[in-house]
């Protein structure tokens, strides 16, 4: 863990419960070592993912937010992931128009017994936010609702 | 241009409608108004000129239950089709009385160059020449230096639906590769001044939310995320972040609905280019999924649907 700064910066996650869930339990029971930057929010699917979860997290203090649910055509709801797809893609079209680095939103698939790929997703994406820096100045107001 | 064919029309179309929605004259000569015509001696209020600028499609959803007759312009016209799509009306209960038109004015602008001084009269003439009395005296202007910017790339002057025309149609001389222009303009600055320039436009939003109500495709209306408690999205803070979290979501649930109408921009008082992040979303919308909306019934807003393979789709690496 040595690339990775010292100070935590925060990032959000959001799991789908049957496989990416999953995945990081693998990752876990496995004992893979994984940077502590992430917090992770379970939702039953990516589908559940409102594309505003992730604009209300990156306004209200997130550096960074990683989404991951079920690899295409292994949806627990069969096309739950086919529709977070576009919309996915809408907001990492969207976010640098905004003048906010796409970089700071990743979304990706892993399966329940991919443990080492959520290991390697995890720390490389915690390492570009670590480059990319604190999305907030401390001094700026972000105090949410 | 004169609304003469349009009461004759209108006439037939109220038979057998409850209502018929057009424009009349509001409390000066460069305002319209919407008007509701039920009874024959109402039609002669109707009026047609460049300052019919509302788009009176959108009262379509909350008349569902009724049989509804209707003024459009090309532009307005997307609306029904939208509404279409999304299953919003019973066509066969609308009947669309389309108007060409060759493109309306802004009010605020046509109130600026004229110093806001009380408006005497408005004169269109033919050749676009607009002549507008005050008591600082008559200034001319042309339309095409007081209209909205939608009608500079507008692609559709001819209603794309309609059962009546009152005019003959006209051809769109614009370029379609314009109509995002500005959007790929935007494109070519640094994320740092994309970052400063909407963050000087969304801290003027006061939020009080015209921009949502004139909003044909803001179907929610009370229900509303941005004023819901349970689940509270935004509170009544007015700081920064709350103001471009309602944008957010005006943008995000317009993804491949907004039929470019500019109503929000025409109705904020802050003067915030409230369309514009919805210009990118279309833009977008039709290079992924080559859907433009509010033109083909047809078509499945791409939210709204989803292909097993996405051509245009490619996974993003760390
Ligand atoms: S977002 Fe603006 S331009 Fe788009 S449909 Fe709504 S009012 Fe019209
Ligand atoms: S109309 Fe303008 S000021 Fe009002 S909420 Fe919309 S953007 Fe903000």
């Amino acid at each position: 863990m040595s690339e990775i700064a010292p100070k935590e910066l925060r990032i959000v996650g959001f799991l789908c419960n049957w496989c990416s869930y999953g995945g990081a339990d693998t990752a876990g029971v496995s004992r893979f070592r994984q940077p502590t930057d992430l917090r992770i929010i379970r939702v039953p699917c990516s589908g559940r993912v409102d594309p505003l979860f992730i604009v209300k997290a990156l306004l209200n203090g997130a550096d960074g937010v990683l989404v991951s649910g079920c690899h295409p055509r292994d949806c627990h709801y069969t096309d739950g992931n086919f529709y977070a797809r576009r919309r996915l893609e809408m907001l990492k079209q969207l976010l640098p128009y905004l003048g906010i680095d796409e970089k700071r939103f990743h979304y990706t698939w892993i399966s329940a017994s991919e443990g080492q790929r959520w290991q390697k997703t995890v720390t490389d994406f915690t390492n570009q936010i670590h480059k990319l820096g604190p999305l907030h100045s401390t001094t700026e107001a972000h105090s949410g609702s | 241009m004169g609304p003469e064919k349009m009461k004759e029309i209108i006439t037939d179309v109220l038979k057998d409608v409850d209502v018929v929605i057009g424009y009349k004259q509001g409390f000066d000569k460069l305002h319209a108004t919407p008007c509701f015509i039920n009874k024959a001696e109402q039609i002669e209020e109707i009026i047609w000129s460049p300052v019919c600028v509302q788009n009176l499609a959108s009262f379509l959803p909350s008349l569902k239950a009724k049989k509804v007759g209707v003024v459009v312009k090309g532009c307005d016209s997307r609306t029904i089709v939208q509404y279409m799509q999304e299953g919003l009306i019973d066509r066969s209960k609308v009947v669309v009385v389309g108007i060409p038109c060759t493109g309306v004015v802004s009010v605020k602008k046509v109130l600026d160059k004229v110093n806001h001084q009380p408006i005497e009269d408005v004169v269109f003439e033919a050749d676009g020449a607009i002549l507008v009395k005050t008591p600082a005296g008559e200034t001319k202007l042309s339309l095409a230096d007081v209209s909205p910017d939608k009608c500079s790339t507008c692609l559709y002057p001819t209603p794309v639906v309609y059962d009546h025309l009152a005019a003959e149609p006209i051809k769109s001389v614009k370029a379609p590769e314009d109509v995002y222009k500005d959007v790929e303009e935007f494109e070519g600055k640094s994320l740092e001044e994309r970052k400063v320039y909407w963050e000087k436009e969304f801290d003027r939003c006061i939020r009080c939310y015209a921009c949502r109500n004139a909003c044909p495709m803001c179907v929610c209306q009370d229900s509303c995320i941005a004023e819901s408690r349970d689940p509270h999205w935004i509170s009544q803070k007015s700081n920064l972040s709350e103001k471009f979290m309602f944008h957010m979501i005006h943008s995000i649930h317009l993804a491949g609905r907004c039929v470019e109408c500019g109503e929000c921009e025409r109705v904020c008082p802050m003067g915030i280019p409230v369309n514009a992040l919805k210009k990118k979303l279309n833009h977008d919308m039709k290079a992924l999924y080559n859907y433009e909306p509010g033109v083909n019934p047809e078509d499945k807003p791409p939210m709204y649907t989803f292909s097993v393979e996405e051509k245009k789709i490619e996974e993003h690496k760390l």
